[in-house]
C-alpha cells in the first residue's frame, strides 16, 4: 500500500495489521519521552485546504513522535488565495522535497487526484463527503481496544445516527466496522441518508432504521455525528428543534443505553443539536479516548506507509 | 491548407467502388462529383481524381445536432475552425452549434459572426443555434423570428432547461408559426444543484451530489405536455434514462410532434467510470446506468430515438483538473460517434445513416443540402467510412483542441475514412486536408 485514500485500500488483514501496530504507538505515547526516530530525516507535508485544526494537530503530532520534520500549508495563508492551482502547490512542495502528503480538501476525489502529481505518499485526512480513512481507523480501534476481542468486531451492533449522507466520517467508520464483522445501522431521517440504488442499501453492508429510539437499547455502539445547522436550509431538515427532538442524545434516551455501551463521537460535538448530554456523565463515553487513539493510528498509519525501520519503534531518545 | 483545388476544378472526382447507402438500400456503385454536386452514380466510372472506397460504405455527409464550438468566448477550449475540423474527421459535414457560446447567440451579430467563421474554415456548415431566451436565462423570449430571418431553424439555452413553464409555453406558442423548432434541455436545475454524477449508488459510496433521473424525466414530462396543448414541434436533447425513453415512446404513439436524441457517451458509458473522480467522465446529464443504456439502444433501435448527436464539449486540462465538483461537465465526441454507435448498437449501415444523417437533417431544417440521397443532381455532402475497422482512440490523435476524450485508449470498431463537403475532400483516410 502506497497511499491511504479510502478505506477500501486496506483489506481486513491490512486493517487488523495497522490496529497492532497502533497498540506499539500506544505503548510509545505511554513513555515518559514520547518519541522514537522511526521516521527521522522524513518530511510530511499537511496540506489543508479546508480548516481542520483538530485533525492537522493529530496528523502533526503523530508525525513528529515518529521524528518526522513536518511542514505546514494551509489555505488561508497560502497563495492559493492568488490563484495558484493545487496542482502547482504539490508539484512546487514535493520539489522541496517531502515523503508524505496529508490532505484535507473539501471536495471528494481530490486526494486521489494528489497522486498523479507527486511520487510522495498521499494520505487523505478527509475529502468532501467521500472519506476519512484515518478516522475509521481510529474508530475501529477504540471499539476493538474498550470491547475487547482482539481486531474482530463480530458480534456487535453499531448505530450511526446523524446526517450520514454529507459525512465523509460515515463512509469510512460504516465501511471499516462493516468489513471487522458488525452489523452497522444508519439511523436519521431519508433526506439525511446516501440515495441508494432501487431499494438496496444507502452505504455497502449497511441496514437503514428511521428511528433512534426503537434501536438505541440494543446496540453495543453509540456513534453520533455532527449535524450543520444550516442543512434546514436545503429542505433537509424542517428545523434544528425538530432534528434534536427525534435523534439527539438526550438524557433520557442514555438512560436507554445497555450497560457498557460506548458513546462515540467524531467531533466537533455540538452541545445543544446532537449532544444534549454532557459525555462527560456517559460511563460509556469515548469520545476523548478517540482522541488520543487518533495519534496512535496515524503514527501507525504515516509508519507502515512510509516503511518506517521496525527498530525504530523500541530506540527511545 | 487544401492541397486538393476546391471543388476538383481540373476534374471530376470519382469515389470507387463502394457500397451506396441510400433510404431504399445500399448497392454496389461508383459515385462521381462535379463541381459540389453529385452527377453520376453507377458502375465503371472513370476521372482524374480517385478516392478508393472499396470496403466501404458511401452515404450522405453526417449531421450534429449538438456541437459545442466555444467560438466565441472559450477559444482555450476550441474555436469554430479546430470544431469544424474534428467534425470532419468524423464524417460529419454539417453541425449544430450550441448557443451557449460568450455572448450567447441569441442575436443576428452572434449567429452571423459564428456562421462566417464556418464558412472561414471551409470544412463543414456551421449552422449556429439559436437561444430559446435572452442570454439562456430563461426569462425574455429570443428574437426568433429576427433569427429566422438568418436563416436559424434550431433554438435552445442547452446547457440550461428553461425552467419556467409559462416561458416554455410561450416559446412554444410563439414558435410555432415560425417553421422553427425549439430543443429542450431537460433538467430540473432546483433537483440538480450542485450535481456530479448520476444519482445512485456509485455517488452515494463517492460522497458526492448526484443528478437524478427524476430531474431530466420530469421537465420532459411536461414538455411534452406543452407541445400536447400548443401543437408546435420540440426536438429533446441527449436523453439519458429509462424512464425517458418511455415517456417519449408514448408520445410518439399520440402523434405528437416530438423527437430525440442521444449521445453516443449515453450509448456507451457507465456512472462507474466516475469512481476514480476523473473528470473527463463528468458530462451533463451525467454517464448512467446500464440499465439506462441499454432502454436507451432499444430506444434508437425501435426508432423512438430519431438521432445520435455528440454533445461535443471540449475543455481545456486545466478545468478537467479540477476537482470533480468544480470541473466543467462535457466531453469530446465528433470524431468518434460513429465507431461509438456501431460498437455498442451497430444498427446497420441504412439505419447508421438514418441515425447519423438523415434524421438530423431534417431535425435541423437543413435538408436542402444535407440528408440528401446519394444520387445525381444532390449536393456532394458525403461521407465514407466503415463499420468493420477497428482501432484503438488515442485523445491525441485529434483535431480538437482539447483532450478531453472518454474512450482514450478504448478499442472501437467503424471509424470515418473520407469526407467530402460541398465537392471538395477534405478528409481523405482520417487525415483532415485543410
Amino acid at each position: 500500500m502506497r497511499h491511504l485514500l479510502d478505506t477500501a485500500d486496506m483489506d481486513v488483514p491490512a486493517i487488523s495489521g495497522l490496529l497492532d501496530m497502533a497498540d506499539h504507538m500506544a505503548e510509545i505515547n505511554t513513555r515518559a519521552v514520547p518519541k522514537v526516530p522511526a521516521l527521522r530525516g522524513r518530511t510530511v507535508a499537511s496540506v489543508f485546504m479546508e480548516d481542520s485544526t483538530r485533525t492537522r494537530l493529530s496528523f502533526e503530532t503523530a508525525a513528529k513522535r515518529l521524528s518526522a520534520d513536518v511542514m505546514t500549508f494551509s489555505a488561508s495563508t497560502s497563495s492559493v488565495n492568488k490563484g495558484e492551482s493545487l496542482r502547482d502547490t504539490i508539484e512546487t512542495l514535493s520539489a522541496m522535497g517531502v515523503d508524505a502528503f496529508v490532505v484535507r480538501h473539501k471536495s471528494s476525489g481530490v486526494p486521489a487526484a494528489v497522486t498523479q502529481w507527486t511520487d510522495a505518499t498521499v494520505v487523505n485526512a478527509g475529502d468532501g463527503w467521500h472519506q476519512h480513512p484515518t478516522q475509521g481507523l481510529l474508530d475501529a480501534y477504540t471499539v476493538t481496544r474498550s470491547l475487547g476481542a482482539g481486531n474482530s468486531m463480530s458480534g456487535l451492533t453499531v448505530a450511526i445516527v446523524g446526517d450520514v449522507k454529507h459525512s465523509r466520517v460515515a463512509r469510512s467508520t460504516s465501511d471499516v466496522f462493516h468489513r471487522l464483522g458488525a452489523r452497522v445501522l444508519l439511523v436519521g431521517p431519508a433526506t439525511l441518508m446516501p440515495s441508494g440504488h432501487c431499494g438496496g442499501p444507502a452505504l455497502p453492508g449497511t441496514e437503514c432504521a428511521p428511528d433512534l429510539d426503537s434501536v438505541i437499547g440494543g446496540v453495543d455502539v453509540l456513534y453520533m455525528l455532527r449535524m450543520q445547522r444550516e442543512r434546514m436550509d436545503s429542505a433537509l431538515v424542517p428545523d434544528i428543534a425538530e432534528y434534536s427532538c427525534r435523534f439527539a442524545l438526550t438524557p433520557e434516551r442514555a438512560k436507554s443505553l445497555r450497560e457498557g455501551a460506548l458513546v462515540m463521537h467524531p467531533g466537533p460535538m455540538n452541545r445543544d443539536v446532537e449532544m444534549l448530554v454532557d459525555p462527560a456523565m456517559l460511563p460509556g463515553s469515548r469520545i476523548l479516548a478517540q482522541v488520543s487513539n487518533g495519534v496512535s493510528v496515524r503514527m501507525a498509519v504515516l509508519f507502515t506507509l512510509l516503511g518506517g525501520a521496525p527498530g525504530g519503534l523500541v530506540e527511545t531518545r | 491548407m487544401s492541397k486538393q483545388t476546391r471543388r476538383n476544378a481540373a476534374g471530376d472526382l470519382v469515389i470507387k467502388s463502394g457500397s451506396v447507402v441510400n433510404p431504399d438500400g445500399i448497392r454496389r456503385a461508383d459515385v462521381r462529383v462535379s463541381d459540389g454536386m453529385v452527377t453520376e452514380v453507377g458502375e465503371n466510372l472513370e476521372g482524374p481524381n480517385l478516392l478508393d472506397a472499396e470496403g466501404l460504405y458511401v452515404s450522405s455527409g453526417f449531421v450534429d445536432l449538438h456541437t459545442h464550438l466555444r467560438e466565441p468566448g472559450r477559444e482555450e477550449a476550441e474555436t469554430v475552425e479546430t470544431g469544424s475540423r474534428a467534425a470532419a474527421r468524423g464524417g460529419y459535414t454539417a453541425v449544430v452549434a450550441m448557443p451557449n457560446t460568450d455572448p450567447a447567440q441569441d442575436s443576428v451579430h452572434v449567429v452571423r459572426f459564428v456562421r462566417e467563421q464556418g464558412r472561414r474554415a471551409g470544412l463543414v456548415d456551421v449552422h449556429p443555434a439559436g437561444c430559446i431566451t435572452v442570454g439562456r436565462e430563461g426569462r425574455q423570449l429570443a428574437p426568433y423570428a429576427s433569427l429566422a430571418a438568418e436563416g436559424v431553424r434550431i433554438f435552445t439555452d442547452d446547457g440550461n432547461g428553461v425552467q419556467d413553464p409559462l416561458v416554455m409555453r410561450r416559446a412554444l406558442e410563439y414558435a410555432r408559426d415560425l417553421g422553427i423548432v425549439l430543443a429542450q434541455h431537460c433538467e430540473v436545475s432546483s433537483l440538480t444543484g450542485g450535481a456530479v454524477m448520476h444519482e445512485g449508488s456509485c455517488c452515494s459510496s463517492m460522497g458526492v451530489p448526484g443528478w437524478p433521473s427524476i430531474a431530466e424525466e420530469l421537465m420532459l414530462h411536461r414538455d411534452i405536455e406543452l407541445v400536447r396543448l400548443t401543437g408546435a414541434p420540440m426536438h429533446f436533447l441527449h436523453l439519458s434514462t429509462a424512464g425517458s425513453v418511455e415517456l417519449v415512446r408514448r408520445a410518439k404513439k399520440d402523434g405528437l410532434p416530438v423527437t430525440a436524441e442521444v449521445a453516443p457517451h449515453h450509448l456507451s458509458l457507465t456512472d462507474e467510470l466516475l469512481a476514480g473522480f476523473d473528470a473527463v467522465f463528468k458530462v451533463n446529464p451525467p454517464l448512467r446506468t446500464m440499465a439506462d443504456i441499454e432502454a436507451l439502444r432499444a430506444g434508437v433501435a425501435d426508432g423512438t430515438i430519431d438521432a445520435v448527436a455528440t454533445d461535443h464539449a471540449p475543455h481545456p486540462a486545466r478545468t478537467k483538473e479540477l476537482p470533480l465538483d468544480q470541473a466543467p461537465p462535457g466531453m469530446l465526441g465528433l470524431e468518434t460517434a460513429l465507431g461509438v454507435v456501431v460498437t455498442s448498437v451497430n444498427p446497420g449501415p441504412v439505419r447508421i445513416a438514418e441515425l447519423l444523417s438523415w434524421n438530423p437533417a431534417r431535425i435541423a431544417g437543413i435538408t436542402e443540402r444535407h440528408g440528401r440521397p446519394v444520387a445525381p443532381g444532390e449536393p456532394a455532402n458525403l461521407a465514407v467510412w466503415s463499420n468493420e475497422s477497428v482501432w484503438t482512440v488515442s485523445r491525441d490523435d485529434t483535431a480538437s483542441r482539447s483532450r478531453n476524450n472518454p474512450y482514450h485508449g478504448m478499442e472501437l470498431r467503424g471509424r470515418t475514412v473520407h469526407t467530402i463537403h460541398d465537392g471538395e475532400i477534405v478528409v481523405r483516410n482520417g487525415e483532415a486536408l485543410k
